[in-house]
């Protein structure tokens, strides 16, 4: 009984109380508001509380609880959510009086001696619950990368302090539970339930938004039957890219904006010039070389984006300064931009343009590397490579236009490598 | 979300805003002078709490609806009003301490937003100090009368019901300004204020709590600690409020491509979504009417982007009833593609039909009715119409009230027109 900790003194009031307020808890967290990526569960605020106020043994019971929660479960599941809930309130328990944390109500005297205990507690906590949660996942098979899979799936470094912050709350549920009892957890829940309820809506806000972005970007795409989905698939491409070049999270999604928004300002340039076939004069190239400033002038205003629109602007520069609009040099090109031009090459040579057909995944690749240098950033072409290896590139679905009439026209690429020249469009 | 209305500083406009203005300045005043001559109680606690004021007014947050907000100011000024002892020790300071500290702490929160250029704007400062104001006259002498100690259930209760009494007033009084700025009706603005800010409300409320009764606790280390719930909401709150501001960026720019494609006049979509906010503002359209409004009559052209060539100048109200309708289709259609936006759909789908609806589905919803109103005054009256052009404009659109044009929605229009 030694080894197990503590049990004498327990008050079972609090307790029971204690362990229907972790159910209730972890019931509508999940159930009303289920969105594991935000990090946060006030069930664990709860169960923290039960740290310090029963100390290790009375947490494990009710971290126990959690199988009884309110919810269609199956009982395995249900058996293991209440075990690793148990196990890891009980070592954040040990870790708890270990370090000289004090069982029960912290009063005046205990301030600010507890903190320090308390948030090895929490770590412990935390740590003891991912480690399991991984381990059960990777014992079925569904993750093969953990570090990814499972931490990266977190989108933001604040949702990490995030969820510690939240769960300093334990503490305060402790601290003034002697005074005030049962209004203590739901003074310090009904913040929490607030935030995790926004949280929600706004990643139904993100996704609103994304669905509206990109329906608009498909509508500008109807002019030009050849470069349907290729808003989409640049996007992709740049976030592939992007992620591989180990960019945060925030900064992916960026660019993944930018790579959908890049050619937006093709819809200054005449139907005509798009879809014309021929060769084209000097008047209809400058016309097109428009088409990155007009686009930077429609979106400018988009806030968020910042650094990334001049991804959309640049997008055409080449690394020795033979690009358009500005003709910059080398590393002057903003990042975005040399992102997104490997993306848009990439995607351009393996679709069907009216003058080609589409290359297959190798030949583009080979034809990326030969231009490295030159034309492209190679840092971006290899990671570009190494990220289509692994995931794969989904090429469009190709079919013919209704009547279109295919001109052979000089292949864009051959000979000069000149990719952005007046023979290709993209 | 709608565009900022020109600040008129002059009283007359808007006499209640100055009103709250000049009261609280006078009651800020008051306190601070008052402090200084009678001296700070616990000087070390008072600097604390505020620099924590500080702190929160520095991060403050535009929520949608460009409602202003510092929750963390808030509440952390509200539990300096509701602290009534610290650790052992009792703590007694008067209400006009606790107004000084938080009028202080505001100032210096401010003082860098005004130095880059991003002034608050004084109407939301000054109902954060008055609501800090109403809470410390009220608790303050309620305390020493009852002389509640620190940690009680009845003094809990006592916090909570003040803090519920002083939302429910701040939130009218933010109605009452709202309706004032906007020109709408009152009980309308009261529902979107009440909607809109129980969520920020009840964060700051139980903060506000928590914090006072957690530092007669832990002393001041509990300001520190558990605020952490405080700050959580307050992370999402920004977040909420940043996705909502970029969505409405995003589709206004958007809203640019039929402009920079040929299709439209320059800045057609933004002066149609201008002036159909303010016809629905005078009509009493709610909040989440008013934005799904604006969507609509920014995105109102997009079919256009169908068309494989501009329609010459692009004025559709000069376009056959046909093609019209067909540009409305295919707006609809792309909108309809979110899977987000089925009320904007709706509305820009039946825009251009007349006001008794074409025989097939019954009248057209008045957002509609307003697009099409705005479209067409857009559309005569061109970029640079002057006054008598636009009296013209609506003299002629009034002709086809009736048949053509909703009367209230010409009338609405006329009334925006005309005021000062």
């Amino acid at each position: 009984m030694v080894l197990i900790g503590p049990h004498a003194g327990i008050d079972l009031r609090t307790l029971v109380f204690l362990a229907v307020l972790f159910v209730v808890a972890e019931s509508i967290g999940t159930a009303v508001l289920s969105d594991v990526r935000a990090g946060i569960s006030p069930s664990a605020a709860v169960a923290l509380a039960s740290v310090v106020l029963l100390g290790p043994v009375g947490a494990a019971v009710v971290g126990l609880s959690a199988c009884l929660v309110i919810r269609r479960l199956a009982v395995v599941k249900r058996a293991f959510n209440g075990a690793q809930f148990a196990l890891s309130a009980y070592a954040a328990g040990l870790v708890y009086i270990m370090l000289g944390g004090p069982v029960g109500s912290p009063g005046p005297e205990d301030f600010p001696a507890v903190l320090a205990p308390y948030l090895a507690a929490v770590v412990t906590h935390t740590v003891v619950n991912l480690a399991l949660m991984s381990a059960l996942l990777w014992t079925l098979g569904a993750v093969k990368h953990l570090s990814r899979d499972v931490l990266g799936r977190r989108p933001l470094a604040v949702v990490e302090v995030t969820s510690l912050g939240y769960q300093m709350v334990g503490l305060a549920i402790a601290a003034i539970w002697s005074g005030v009892g049962i209004i203590a957890p739901l003074l310090v829940l009904f913040p929490l339930f607030i935030a995790r309820w926004t949280f929600t809506q706004q990643a139904n806000e993100v996704r609103a938004h994304e669905a509206t972005l990109e329906t608009l970007c498909q509508a500008v795409e109807t002019k030009d039957h050849y470069t349907r989905g290729h808003c989409m698939r640049v996007a992709e491409g740049s976030a592939m890219i992007a992620r591989e070049l180990g960019m945060s999270a925030e900064r992916v999604q960026k660019i993944r904006y930018a790579g959908m928004l890049h050619d937006i300002g093709k819809l200054g340039v005449p139907t005509k010039v798009l879809q014309k076939t021929g060769k084209l004069d000097d008047d209809e190239y400058a016309a097109i070389k428009l088409h990155p400033t007009r686009g930077y002038e429609i979106v400018r205003e988009i806030g968020f984006l910042d650094e990334a629109l001049a991804g959309i602007r640049h997008h055409h520069e080449r690394l020795d300064g033979r690009g358009y609009p500005m003709g910059l040099v080398g590393m002057e090109i903003p990042e975005s931009a040399r992102v997104i031009s490997v993306a848009d090459v990439f995607d351009c040579l393996t679709s069907t343009r009216s003058y080609r057909k589409a290359w297959s995944v190798e030949d583009a690749i080979a034809e990326l590397r030969r231009c490295a240098g030159t034309q492209f950033d190679p840092r971006m072409v290899e990671a570009l490579v190494r990220a289509v290896e692994r995931e794969g590139w989904r090429t469009p679905d190709i079919e013919e236009p209704p009547g279109g009439c295919f001109g052979q026209v000089a292949t864009a690429g051959t000979g000069s490598g000149d990719l952005t020249g007046p023979g290709g469009r993209e | 979300m709608e565009q900022r209305a020109p600040e008129h500083e002059d009283w007359t406009r808007r006499p209640l805003r100055a009103t709250l203005l000049t009261l609280v300045a006078a009651g800020s005043a008051g306190a601070l002078l008052w402090t200084a001559l009678t001296g700070v109680e616990e000087p070390a606690v008072a600097l604390v709490f505020c620099l924590f004021v500080a702190g929160g007014e520095l991060a403050r947050i535009t929520l949608p609806g460009d409602r202003e907000v510092a929750p963390v100011a808030t509440a952390g000024a509200i539990s300096y009003a509701f602290v009534v002892s610290l650790g052992q020790g009792p703590l007694e300071h008067s209400a006009a301490q606790v107004v000084a500290v938080a009028a202080i702490g505001v100032l210096m929160g401010e003082l860098p937003h005004v130095a880059v250029g991003r002034a608050p704007r004084p109407e939301d400062a000054a109902r954060r100090l008055l609501t800090v104001m109403l809470l410390a006259s009220a608790f303050r002498p309620m305390a020493e009368e009852l002389s509640l100690s620190g940690l009680s259930v009845t003094a809990t209760l006592l916090m909570l019901a003040l803090v519920s009494a002083a939302w429910l007033v701040d939130a009218c009084l933010a109605a009452l300004l709202r309706a004032e700025r906007l020109r709408t009706r009152l009980w309308v603005t009261v529902r979107d204020e009440v909607r809109a800010q129980s969520a920020v409300g009840g964060v700051i409320g139980a903060g506000a709590v928590l914090i006072a009764l957690a530092c007669s606790v832990s002393g001041l280390v509990g300001l520190l600690v558990f605020s952490a719930p405080l700050l959580v909401s307050h992370v999402a709150f920004r977040r909420y409020a940043e996705i909502r501001r970029t969505y409405l960026e995003t589709v206004r720019a958007l809203s640019r491509v039929t402009e920079v494609g040929g299709y439209v006049e320059s800045g057609h979509s933004r002066r149609v979504s201008r002036i159909s906010h303010a016809m629905a503002c005078e009509m009493g359209f709610s909040e989440a009417d008013l934005l799904s409004l604006e969507y609509a009559a920014l995105m109102h052209d997009i079919g256009q982007l169908s068309l494989s060539e501009p329609i010459a100048g692009g004025a559709t109200v000069l376009a056959s009833p046909l093609e019209q309708r067909r540009i409305a289709e295919l707006g609809s259609g792309i909108i309809r593609q979110t899977g987000v936006l089925d009320t904007v759909a709706e509305t820009v789908r039946r825009q251009c039909e007349p006001v008794s609806g074409d025989g097939r589905a019954g009248d057209p919803p008045v957002a509609s009715r307003i697009i099409k109103v705005a479209n067409a005054f857009d559309d005569l009256v061109g970029a640079g119409g002057g006054a008598e052009r636009r009296a013209a404009v609506v003299e002629r659109l009034r002709m086809d009230a009736g048949t053509e044009y909703d009367p209230e929605v010409v009338d609405a229009l006329a009334r925006v027109l005309t005021r000062p």
